[in-house]
């Protein structure tokens, strides 16, 4: 490759990185539940998007890049879940998942409020989670959170309706 | 019992998936590892320029180069190149060497830049 367009690429993936970390990170301990696991993920996330950059760029045709991001950590985080679950020793505990998300100090305000919410967040198919984390931890339009799982914007429109009907209920039943 | 629902759900689930800001010891890990990264292609441009500047026909290059290679600090770079031209019209012997001075200069703030970020 010549070097002046790779000195550019890692310029513009330097600007990537600095722009969506807090979001892969976001995303990443919503999905796995803990900082460890999430801190990992992260990081393969970014190792991963900087070998196959050129290409996401070249592809993306101005297209804000968050959406892809989104998707390495999503696939990353099911690869870790499978990886793990053929381990024995190591079983994953559904049950981990959001349960530590939150401090004694975020739920102060409305705690019982937020900690019915938190459960039923637990209780949602995965798809159903992933557009819930993607709309309201990392601020994603429809659009961008179409892009990130491989939907039609008209569907992911419904996606996220029906999660939030659906989250409404559990709480309200609970 | 049921539960009422929360007036503004919208807004408590806002308050549920807030964002989280990442520990400062992942930041230092990844920025390292792409750091590591970004200065093998820094020195394969450097290598390559020393080469090519032999050639007048590359003169150019190493600015467009600096240009857009240090991306957000691509205006420092500008900034900077400019400071230096009227010192550097001083030392020139010729308009050639002028050229020569201020394109080296301007690579060479790229550089920095780029092991900066």
């Amino acid at each position: 490759m010549d070097p002046q367009h790779k000195a550019r690429l890692d310029a513009d993936f330097s600007d990537l990185y600095r722009a969506h970390l807090r979001d892969v990170y976001s995303y990443s301990y919503y999905r796995v539940g803990n900082h460890h696991d999430a801190e990992d993920l992260t990081e393969q996330t970014f190792l991963q998007a900087y070998r196959h950059f050129e290409r996401a760029q070249a592809e993306s045709d101005g297209r804000p890049l968050r959406p892809w991001l989104i998707r390495i950590a999503h696939n990353l985080a099911a690869n870790l879940y499978r990886d793990r679950s053929r381990r024995p020793q190591t079983p994953i505990d559904e049950g981990t998942v959001l349960s530590t998300m939150h401090t004694t100090e975020d739920l102060v305000e409305g705690r019982d409020e937020l900690a019915r919410i938190i459960e039923g967040i637990k209780q949602l198919p995965e798809e159903r989670r992933e557009a819930l984390i993607m709309r309201f931890a990392l601020g994603m339009d429809n659009r961008e959170i179409a892009r990130a799982m491989d939907k039609t914007d008209g569907a992911t429109k419904v996606l996220l309706h029906r999660a939030i009907k659906q989250l409404e209920g559990i709480v309200m039943s609970s | 019992m049921n539960q009422p629902v929360p007036a503004d759900f919208e807004t408590m689930l806002r308050l549920a998936l807030h964002p989280v800001d990442p520990p400062e010891s992942l930041k230092k890990r990844v920025e390292s590892t792409l750091q590591d990264l970004t200065d093998a292609a820094v020195d394969e441009l450097e290598a390559w320029e020393i080469g090519a500047m032999s050639d007048p026909r590359n003169w150019m290059r190493p600015v467009a180069a600096a240009a857009v290679g240090a991306s957000a600090g691509t205006a420092l770079v500008i900034l900077r190149v400019r400071a230096q031209r009227k010192r550097h019209a001083a030392a020139s012997s010729d308009p050639l060497d002028l050229v020569r001075r201020t394109m080296r200069h301007a690579a060479g703030e790229a550089r920095k830049l780029a092991r900066r970020d």
